[in-house]
């Protein structure tokens, strides 16, 4: 019958239906809704939380710190993760499996764990990292990390990392192994070699790692909140004050769906805009 | 002077010894197939020369001059490899003009030594495609195109035809050999496959266990195998009397071995016969020239000319 495969599906759309769709129409409905100090949410139908969200240059700021952090954590992660998959690949087998081991080990520690390991590292002026780049001579006074959009990348870069390993990884298994000599053969050397040979292969490794860890990165919260905490807040940490602290659930709402919604759109844009690029190569 | 020695070449990865003193040498223009079963050391050797894998000890020359001194890109050697490695985010004619400009030559020089070597393999009108967009044969013969062009001092070719279907791997045989002759390049062709290497070399160096059994015209390694391995791998063979002889040398006859007709298989050009002796089973071939031939289960007499 035809409508069979659909009708094998109604359980998972339904549970998808249930715990993804309908909470995130309530969200969008909630944002139309007014809020007040002294009456609380009123369920009618305003633009005022929409309004203030693209008035305000407070959110613009937010949302613009939002995605400039997300665009230097996957720069970061790009220019040091490539890399690693690429010289993890080369390895011999004990080592290969140990080190993918080490960058892939974080996974299963908690977020919240690994962040609260970067606030101890950059902790102030006392802390390790400017006690040693201090006395290695390298400043003269310690640096700002926490609180500062610098260290809220730092930690970012650190906690996403295995996201662009991996990504660029899987492209590298693609890699047919004899590509490299064939090059080699026709007479280019090492670095002609990484660029014209293997770098082209593993672009969209790279750009669809970037995709997610841009994703992640500007809708990331543990590590903002630690790192950055009330001082340097993004659109993440915004939402949850808003809903938490001044209990402005239609505001937050409204912070929360247009992050949402920029971010599926750049994603959308940037994946389309990789398939058309590859499509006839790689297909 | 040989165009190409190998001298004593020796290569172990750890215990084990892949290549074991081997020595041969290729004269310039010739072709020379290494043949030999999966592990014998025929594609370690392809990569000695090639300067993938270092020798544990022995000497490669080119013309005289040490070629184990020279840095694998400046060997100057085309390669066509097993899975053609070709480069697969550039065109069929990106791919071919690599090797051109490693080596600096002028865009204008590029795009005709290009289009002439396309042409040669009979690719001119696919310059613009991707290899993905190409068939098997068509890739194979891009990645043949893109050691050509270059003009290389040896063509090495590894397993070039195994991935293909029988019919296009013959076709391609004929092909490349067409090739060769035309531009004339030393070539060393690397395959288990005894077909193809008598089909398309000069000389065979048969190898077992990383050495050289026989080294020769494939006709007198077929005709006088210099060892029973050799015998055996390229082509079949029965030991009757004591004596090897092939298949396709034994006939039936009125009177000698006798024997009975255990099964007989049609396979177009030829029949397929196992026949029962007191010798133990025989294989015989016999051409399919139309006339009616012993059944299954008939008592025939079986003559051979020895090797």
């Amino acid at each position: 019958m035809k409508s069979t495969p659909y009708l094998l599906s109604l359980p998972a759309l339904l549970l998808f239906g249930a715990i993804v769709i309908v909470p995130l129409v309530m969200t969008v409905l909630l944002s139309f809704h007014d809020w007040g100090q002294y009456k609380g949410i009123e369920p009618v139908f305003i633009l005022k939380n929409w309004h203030e969200v693209f008035t305000d240059s407070y959110f613009l700021e937010m949302f613009w710190r939002t995605f400039r952090i997300a665009f230097f954590v996957t720069l970061l992660t790009a220019l040091f993760g490539a890399p690693e998959a690429y010289i993890m690949n080369r390895m011999k087998s004990p080592w290969r499996g140990l080190f993918l081991l080490v960058v892939l080990g974080p996974l299963l520690i908690s977020v919240v764990a690994r962040t609260l390991g970067w606030a101890l590292l950059f902790g102030g002026n006392s802390g390790l990292i400017n006690k040693a780049l201090v006395s290695m001579g390298l400043i003269s006074a310690p640096l700002p990390f926490m609180f500062t959009e610098t260290g809220v990348v730092i930690a970012l870069t650190h906690v996403l990392m295995p996201y662009m390993v991996l990504a660029v990884w899987a492209a590298l298994q693609r890699l047919d192994p004899q590509i490299e000599n064939a090059a080699v053969a026709l007479g280019a050397g090492p670095f002609t070699v990484l660029r014209r040979i293997v770098l082209p292969q593993v672009m969209p490794g790279i750009l669809s790692g970037a995709i997610i860890v841009f994703a992640l990165a500007a809708s990331a919260f543990a590590t903002p909140a630690i790192i950055g905490g009330r001082r340097l807040k993004v659109a993440s940490t915004l939402a949850y004050d808003e809903f938490l602290n001044t209990l402005n659930w239609p505001l937050g709402a409204a912070v929360a769906v247009l992050l949402l919604v920029a971010l599926v759109a750049i994603v959308i844009g940037c994946s389309r805009l990789v398939e058309r690029r590859y499509a006839q190569v790689f297909g | 002077m040989a165009f190409l020695a190998l001298d004593n070449l020796t290569k172990h990865f750890g215990s084990h010894v892949a290549v074991d003193g081997l020595t041969f040498m290729v004269e310039k223009g010739e072709f020379v197939a290494l043949l030999g079963p999966s592990g014998c050391g025929k594609t370690t050797t392809l990569q000695m020369i090639a300067g993938f894998v270092e020798p544990s000890g022995g000497a490669i020359r080119l013309e005289g001059r040490d070629l184990l001194a020279i840095k694998p890109a400046k060997r100057g050697l085309g390669i066509v490899f097993q899975s053609y490695a070709l480069f697969p985010h550039m065109t069929v004619a990106e791919n071919v003009a690599f090797g051109l400009e490693m080596q600096g030559v002028a865009a204008a020089e590029r795009t005709r030594r290009v289009g002439e070597t396309l042409a040669l393999v009979g690719l001119g009108a696919f310059t613009g495609r991707f290899p993905r967009q190409l068939s098997g044969g068509q890739q194979q013969r891009v990645a043949l195109a893109r050691a050509l062009v270059i003009r290389p001092r040896i063509l090495l070719l590894d397993e070039p035809l195994s991935n293909l279907d029988a019919k296009l791997r013959e076709e391609m045989q004929i092909e490349l050999r067409q090739i060769q002759r035309t531009v004339g390049t030393t070539t060393i062709l690397v395959t288990h496959d005894q077909a193809e290497a008598m089909a398309l070399s000069d000389r065979v160096v048969v190898m077992n266990h990383g050495r050289a059994e026989q080294i020769g015209p494939p006709h007198e390694a077929y005709e006088r195998p210099a060892t029973p391995f050799v015998a055996n791998f390229l082509g079949r063979t029965n030991l009757v009397n004591g004596a090897t002889v092939r298949p396709e040398k034994i006939w039936f006859a009125t009177s000698g071995l006798a024997g009975k007709v255990r099964t007989r298989i049609f396979q177009g050009n030829h029949w397929l016969y196992q026949i029962e002796t007191a010798d133990g089973l025989v294989t015989v071939i016999r051409q399919n020239t139309g006339e009616a031939m012993p059944a299954e289960g008939a008592a025939v007499h079986l003559a051979w000319a020895a090797i």
